[in-house]
């Protein structure tokens, strides 16, 4: 009975262990899942899946069997960045243990009874589990906002070298702050259409609706919240990227203040999609995007300075081959901004072109191919953002030596290489012709697929290596039990 | 705090042990990475392979008669993915199949001869009235002109134009005209006396009214149901130029060389009505320019064949995936 008791409060009471759980739950939910469709679903491998595991899948619902399955994804990601922020900043202990327990069990109810009810029939008990678990979601994220709360003078902070008001207000504290409440209030903006569109199970994709020119308030809410909900989960995990390494200095104390204004620009901007300001929305987003941007440009620019200098420290005068190796030295720690640099070829800058010669180019081809590249694009900007929770999660864990090399540039090469198809496959008609098009899908699908696939298996390999030490009495879990985020920051 | 260490993972290997193995592992792993990077090279190598768009294509008689019409009677139905009731109080037929490359190319002959349609440099352009422009973004103006039907010289074109004469390219008889836009297959119907169907009057015949199947034929999708992409009819082949299309009422139950077919036509006996090529409709909605398309294609997963999914496209679009067929 101990030995259980000691494994659960491990996994389910540790901050390492809570966001192992949280991986392992997200990497057999991908891995089972992503088998329906696709290459997959060509080669008959969805077949054998829906057979070997008796699902139900009904043709009229695949649109509400998705939503579902985005949502018991995101919400997983929601609850690892949660365990990453209640591991990093301060805050009282009652807070970090409720956010902890309503998150946790929030999550784990919407993805066991959601894909229960979207992929085994529809047991309407364990869709208002699924519903459950995204309240409790939703209320875990109001007191984690109430906990970030940076006007407390017990969070000020004292040290000049960080962005901080006169007074002492903490404004990276402030940054994580306003995320955590835009969070909370955009999540009305899906849970509100959601009622609505799912009292009359009228569910919708938002990509196949993007060209009506009339949409309703409810259509535009949707669209609006799955575009801020994926944007705030990237901003929070550069604020926590920017906590890992000890983001400080002038540029933190100008990236401070941007993030803040960008994050809540940009949230006015996609509220507003539902007001009269819709016709002008899209210009405020733009405006609240290009500090948050900015923000994240200045982070990269720290670490990876910091970076170079710690890698050049015993040379004297650094030449430019050694200043690369030394930015290079390590994966996980190079990776993650890496990552965010890489999203502006693969995302952002896909984005900025579609929007730009939206009317020349992408809206003279059949909605089909715009369908490609909306989901395209936004289906890299949330991969992106798991790579960079591996990244971090295999410096958490303390991976060491070849083996942190190997899993930290197996996963930089291996997503990039997936990334990079995925974008061709979304742009292929701007430089190949529709029937002449096979050879080129069938190399970047084949990319995607082997990128996709052996990243999976990367991350496997961990989960079985951790699975395995749960087993030992004096196994590293018991190192990682105690051990808190905050504590692993290098000053 | 302990860090996981390379050598924690090997085991109790000792330092010599180790070292004699990475020097043996060296030569091993440079035929590794330069196995990758040829392997690499070839997959890209692979993705500039050129495509035949002449490739010999196998000739089948599905024994369907292109010109047969089916009687779609009023009634009501239910409509689109919620099934909403819906009902058309008219009696209309539709064509049992979409309109071949044959049927076309008579159009052509015979729209040419009477002036009705016109050679404009590298296409065949006919007149339409227009549309009303509200000016709503994204809206692009349809004014009174003429407009291209299909285009010359396209290299999937099925037929050849020799200056008067329009001739069918041999094998494609029977296939499903495409390479055509809206304003083709408008021209088309029109010309006869027919017009295009409206999108409840496409439902309405594609899913019957007795119940909310997702496809014409039932509640499932098999490989030989319809013409999808990927779905190995006789036709296709993934590895140079992917999916084409079918003779039009390829799946009606025959078994061709070996490739047994499903029964797979609407409640009121149409064929084609999911997959093989998208179909246009006549529907315009103020102050939006596209044009709708129905049924998915060859080119599309099997969820694009579910018959209440639509595409859009400007009514100047035409493309390899895309044809039509007629009420009246």
């Amino acid at each position: 009975m101990q030995f259980i008791q000691d494994r659960f409060r491990y996994l389910f009471k540790s901050t390492k262990g809570l966001i192992l759980v949280a991986i392992a739950m997200i990497g057999l939910e991908t891995a089972l899942f992503g088998m329906l469709s696709g290459p997959m679903a060509e080669f008959g491998v969805r077949d054998f899946v829906v057979r070997v595991f008796k699902m139900d899948l009904v043709q009229a619902e695949r649109e509400g069997r998705i939503i579902i399955l985005y949502h018991s994804i995101a919400m997983a990601v929601v609850a690892i960045e949660t365990y990453m922020i209640t591991g990093l900043l301060k805050m009282k202990e009652f807070y970090k243990t409720i956010v902890r327990l309503l998150v946790t069990v929030g999550y784990l109810f919407t993805m066991i009874f959601g894909m229960g009810f979207a992929y085994w029939g529809h047991n309407w008990a364990l869709h208002g589990l699924y519903i459950t678990g995204l309240s409790l979601i939703f209320f875990a994220g109001v007191l984690l906002t109430i906990a970030l709360w940076p006007w407390d003078k017990n969070y000020y902070q004292p040290d000049k070298a960080y962005a901080r008001t006169k007074k002492g207000v903490d404004m990276e504290r402030a940054a994580f702050f306003a995320t955590a409440l835009t969070t909370v209030i955009s999540a009305l903006f899906g849970a509100i259409p959601g009622s609505y569109f799912g009292n009359g199970f009228e569910a919708f994709l938002a990509e196949n609706i993007i060209r009506y020119p009339e949409k309703t308030v409810m259509e535009y809410s949707v669209i609006g919240h799955l575009h801020i909900m994926l944007a705030l989960i990237a901003i929070m995990i550069t604020l926590i990227v920017g906590r890992w390494l000890n983001f400080k200095g002038i540029l933190q104390k100008i990236a401070m203040p941007l993030m803040i204004l960008g994050t809540i620009v940009l949230n006015l901007g996609v509220w507003g999609v539902v007001t009269p300001l819709e016709p002008v929305a899209h210009m405020i987003i733009y405006v609240g995007a290009t500090p948050s941007m900015l923000a994240a440009l200045m982070l990269v620019i720290f670490a990876w300075d910091k970076l170079i200098r710690e890698g050049t420290a015993g040379i004297e005068k650094p030449n430019g081959w050694q200043k690369l190796k030394a930015l290079l030295r390590d994966p996980l720690k190079f990776g993650p901004l890496w990552q965010m640099v890489f999203m502006n070829f693969t995302t952002s800058g896909i984005g900025i072109f579609m929007a730009v010669r939206l009317d020349e180019i992408f809206r003279l081809w059949p909605a089909r191919e715009e369908r490609i590249e909306l989901t395209g694009h936004w289906h890299v900007l949330s991969a992106i953002i798991a790579t960079i929770i591996l990244l971090y999660y295999g410096d958490m864990i303390g991976l060491k030596g070849k083996v942190r090399k190997l899993y930290g540039w197996a996963i930089i090469i291996l997503s990039d290489i997936a990334f990079g198809s995925v974008t061709i496959f979304e742009m292929k008609r701007l430089f190949i012709p529709e029937a002449a098009q096979q050879p080129l899908v069938n190399t970047v699908m084949f990319l995607m697929d082997f990128g996709l696939g052996m990243l999976l298996v990367v991350l496997a390999m961990v989960m079985i290596w951790k699975l395995v030490d749960l087993f030992k009495k004096k196994g590293r879990w018991t190192e990682e039990v105690d051990h808190e985020l905050f504590a692993e920051v290098k000053p | 705090m302990k860090h996981l260490t390379f050598m924690s993972l090997r085991g109790a290997l000792s330092g010599a042990e180790r070292r004699r193995r990475a020097t043996k592992q060296s030569p091993r792993k440079g035929r590794l990475l330069r196995a990758a990077a040829l392997a690499m090279t070839l997959v890209i190598l692979a993705s500039c392979a050129r495509v035949d768009l002449t490739a010999p294509i196998p000739v089948y008689d599905t024994g369907v008669a292109p010109d047969a019409w089916a009687v779609i009677p009023a009634g009501s139905f239910l409509q689109g993915q919620a099934a909403d009731p819906a009902s058309i109080d008219y009696d209309y037929e539709m064509m049992v199949t979409d309109v071949t490359v044959s049927q076309y190319v008579t159009f052509l002959n015979e729209a040419l001869a009477s002036g009705a349609v016109k050679v404009a440099g590298d296409q065949i352009a006919g007149f339409y009235p227009g549309d009303e422009f509200r000016g709503v973004k994204h809206e692009v103006e349809i004014a009174a002109g003429d407009y291209i039907l299909v285009p010359l010289n396209d290299p999937t074109s099925r037929f050849t134009f020799e200056g008067t004469r329009f001739t069918v390219k041999t094998g494609w008889e029977d296939h499903p005209m495409t390479d055509v836009s809206w304003f083709g297959a408008w021209g088309y119907c029109g010309y006869y006396g027919f017009r295009l169907p409206t999108e409840l009057e496409w439902e309405k015949a594609a899913r019957g009214s007795a119940d909310d199947r997702p496809f014409p034929w039932g509640y499932d999708i098999a490989r030989n149901n319809a013409n999808f992409y990927a779905s190995r009819d006789p036709f296709e082949d993934m590895s140079t130029f992917g999916s084409r299309t079918t003779p039009v009422g390829f799946y009606n139950g025959q078994s061709y060389n070996g490739f047994q077919t499903v029964g797979s036509a609407s409640p009121y006996g149409l064929y084609d009505m999911a997959g093989n090529v998208w179909q246009w409709v006549s529907d315009v909605l103020p102050g939006f320019s596209d044009r709708f398309m129905r049924g998915g294609s060859k080119d599309t997963y099997d969820m694009d064949l579910r018959l209440w999914v639509r595409n859009s496209a400007p009514p100047t679009y035409y493309g390899p995936g895309v044809g039509f067929r007629c009420v009246r």
